[in-house]
């Protein structure tokens, strides 16, 4: 990657530096700077003022004063809450995108093996929910998945059940709106990789003697693991931090991070303790970030 | 119809027997009533341009797809209905089709480790592969790593690592530079003799099939148009339409005007000269239309003219392409039609005719050909 970036330089003129300051600069302003700060409210102490946090730097009696504070952190470790809240947060991620893989690679082998006017056709599909707003599509899912709602109203209704399903505000609400929402994310990457697949390949399989499932198994499987990874992160990484779906969908008891970040960010105005549990969460996720990173390079290193 | 066979055929078996096999797609015919005998140890060869149905014949016997009618025997039974992981043949693909996450030792040993060998065999058996290849050294490389030449090897191991009752070879140096083309195809001659496996292959290019096969069959249009040995289809085609898929071939469309026992003599319309071919034309009566063919190789120029009443046409150098070892003479006719004749360059700097020169073009009896139009 070094060497790419070294290459790249070696040739950019004063127009390629430019083109590369718009990216710079706008990830600059929207990315880095508000992280910084999110980084300094986390190293400060709740304070009833405006803004409702202590200054890191202030000036009295001639000097300069410094003032980072590690409480919030120890305070983390201290009540269990914030422990099961990651935990909880990690297993509905790790689900969720089991859920989708499973969902989404039969959908994205459909897509990839169908015509290629089929093909466009069915990525739209995919694709059109997306363009309304996310926040109503949930919405609509309570409508879906209430007690008196679509779902149990067509079930009592063919008679296979006599009493309505309690599903909305539970945990198999929220992995059904997760999986819903996320498995674009998921079906795109693993169409995008199985769509280049040489068919020949699968054909040689069974041609030695492997059946059909077999040289699945065998072939297009193995072939396919970049595009299970990149569609399980695109999932992982934002389902951990997901607030909207458990939120609305979830019930009372489903203790997510996401949801724990907003009662101390809004109910109890504890700016600096939602701060550390984002920079947590963040150092969290570098783990799957940094992995999928040294995948890709691997891949690229490969390739070459 | 015209001539005995002039080398031997080695179809004195039934080892594979293609019946009136049938493939249509939609309302499309792509292949159309092949039948076919192929004798054990045969190379044989299926020559057709694209969309001849060559490649279809091929895949209906790897079991790719599904004859609409007729039988395919192989070694007494028949193996229409079989899928094609249980057939007792393998392919080896035009892409070669490695596959990619796997080592050389690995792609070979795939289709041993399907029939569920024991390891230690298997072990063997890909060595036993992979020297017949000349590939020992390349055993843990992936497939990506080797050159165009080494991915043939390869795929060549692993097509003849279960030792299949019939191989199959799609284009096999399809994908190969010319250079590399000619070396390899005598090689897997070399490597498949040594074997001893019935092959059959499909190709477009006749000099590919001339080298390697010990039989072709010319497709056209989903029919064999003729089947033979490579010389049998050079020398004596039975059609226009296998004459000049074969070689380069001048034409004379013309009338039968005497037709003996041993000898017939042609009155073309282009030519105010008569052909003569030193064989009888057993013809109707009233269908006396036929073509005279000669080879471009079997033709002489001269400067003089023949002292012979046959055989012999004049007209002036049109042309000359000149190929190293031969030069194509382009000769135009005083009617106007060009005459191919190839001269052999043996000596260096030969006093030969040049562009514009008046010429004679002349051939002995026995190398014309008659065909029906």
């Amino acid at each position: 990657m070094k060497k790419l970036f070294a290459r790249l330089s070696l040739h950019a003129d004063a127009g390629k530096k430019w083109v590369i300051a718009v990216p710079t600069l706008w990830l600059g302003l929207f990315f880095a700077l508000p992280f910084l700060i999110v980084l300094k409210i986390a190293f400060a102490e709740a304070d009833i003022a405006i803004p409702p946090y202590t200054a890191l730097l202030s000036m009295a009696d001639q000097a300069f004063d410094l003032h980072v504070y590690f409480g919030n952190f120890v305070f983390l470790t201290e009540d269990s809450l914030y422990l099961t809240a990651y935990l909880n947060s990690l297993k509905m991620a790790a689900l969720s995108t089991l859920l989708c893989l499973l969902v989404g690679y039969p959908m994205a082998y459909y897509i990839a093996r169908a015509k290629s006017s089929t093909q466009s056709i069915l990525l739209l599909l995919i694709l059109l929910p997306s363009w309304t707003s996310f926040l109503i599509r949930i919405y609509a899912w309570i409508g879906i998945l209430k007690s008196n709602g679509v779902l149990n109203n067509v079930l009592l209704w063919l008679g296979v059940i006599d009493q309505p399903l309690a599903i909305l505000n539970t945990n198999i609400a929220v992995y059904i709106g997760i999986v819903y929402a996320y498995l674009p994310f998921m079906v795109l990457p693993l169409y995008a990789n199985l769509v280049k697949h040489d068919y020949s390949l699968i054909e040689a399989s069974q041609d030695l003697g492997a059946r059909r499932l077999k040289s699945f198994w065998n072939i297009t499987f193995p072939l396919s693991r970049n595009g299970i990874v990149a569609g399980s992160m695109l999932v992982f990484i934002p389902v951990v931090g997901e607030y909207v779906i458990p939120e609305l969908l979830g019930g009372t008891n489903s203790i997510v991070i996401g949801k724990v970040m907003w009662q101390e960010f809004f109910n109890n105005r504890d700016w600096p303790l939602a701060s550390s549990l984002a920079l947590i969460m963040l150092l969290i996720l570098m783990i799957p970030i940094h992995l999928f990173r040294k995948h890709q390079e691997k891949e690229w290193e490969d390739s070459k | 119809m015209i001539e005995p066979s002039l080398s031997r055929d080695s179809a004195d078996g039934h080892f594979l027997q293609i019946k009136s096999i049938v493939k249509t797609y939609d309302d499309v015919v792509a292949v159309n009533d092949v039948s076919l005998d192929i004798a054990k140890g045969d190379i044989f060869a299926l020559l057709g341009a694209s969309g001849s149905g060559k490649s279809t014949l091929l895949r209906m016997l790897a079991g790719f797809e599904t004859p609409n009618s007729g039988q395919i025997i192989l070694d007494g039974e028949d193996i229409v209905s079989l899928a094609p992981y249980r057939r007792p043949i393998n392919m080896m693909f035009q892409s070669y089709a490695l596959f990619p996450h796997m080592t050389v030792e690995q792609n070979i040993a795939y289709g041993l480790k399907q029939d569920r060998m024991p390891k230690n065999l298997i072990a063997d058996k890909v060595v036993q592969m992979l020297r017949l290849v000349h590939m020992e050294k390349y055993a843990k490389r992936k497939p990506e790593q080797l050159s165009g030449g080494q991915r043939q090897r390869v795929a060549l191991a692993r097509s003849l690592a279960k030792s299949p009752k019939l191989l199959l070879l799609d284009e096999p140096m399809g994908a190969l530079d010319k250079k590399l083309r000619n070396r390899m195809q005598l090689e897997v001659v070399d490597i498949l003799e040594s074997v001893g496996v019935t092959c059959v292959m499909v190709t477009h290019d006749q000099e590919e099939a001339m080298t390697m096969a010990n039989r072709i069959a010319i497709m056209e249009e989903g029919r064999i148009v003729q089947a033979g040995t490579p010389r049998d289809i050079y020398e004596a085609p039975n059609s226009l339409q296998a004459a000049e898929f074969i070689g380069s071939m001048n034409l004379f469309h013309g009338t039968i005007t005497v037709d003996a026992q041993d000898h017939a003599v042609i009155q073309t319309t282009e030519v105010a000269t008569p052909m003569y071919v030193s064989y009888g034309v057993t013809t109707a009566i009233e269908d006396k239309q036929v073509v005279f063919a000669v080879r471009p190789e079997k033709t002489m120029i001269s400067r003089e003219q023949p002292d012979s009443q046959y055989n012999w046409c004049h007209g002036v150098v049109h042309d000359i392409a000149y190929l190293g070892g031969h030069s194509v003479y382009h000769i135009r006719l005083d009617n106007g039609k060009i005459v191919y004749s190839f001269m052999i360059n043996s000596d260096r700097f030969a006093d030969l005719p040049t562009w514009e020169e008046s010429v004679y073009v002349h051939w002995s009896a026995d190398s014309g050909l008659v065909l029906r139009p």
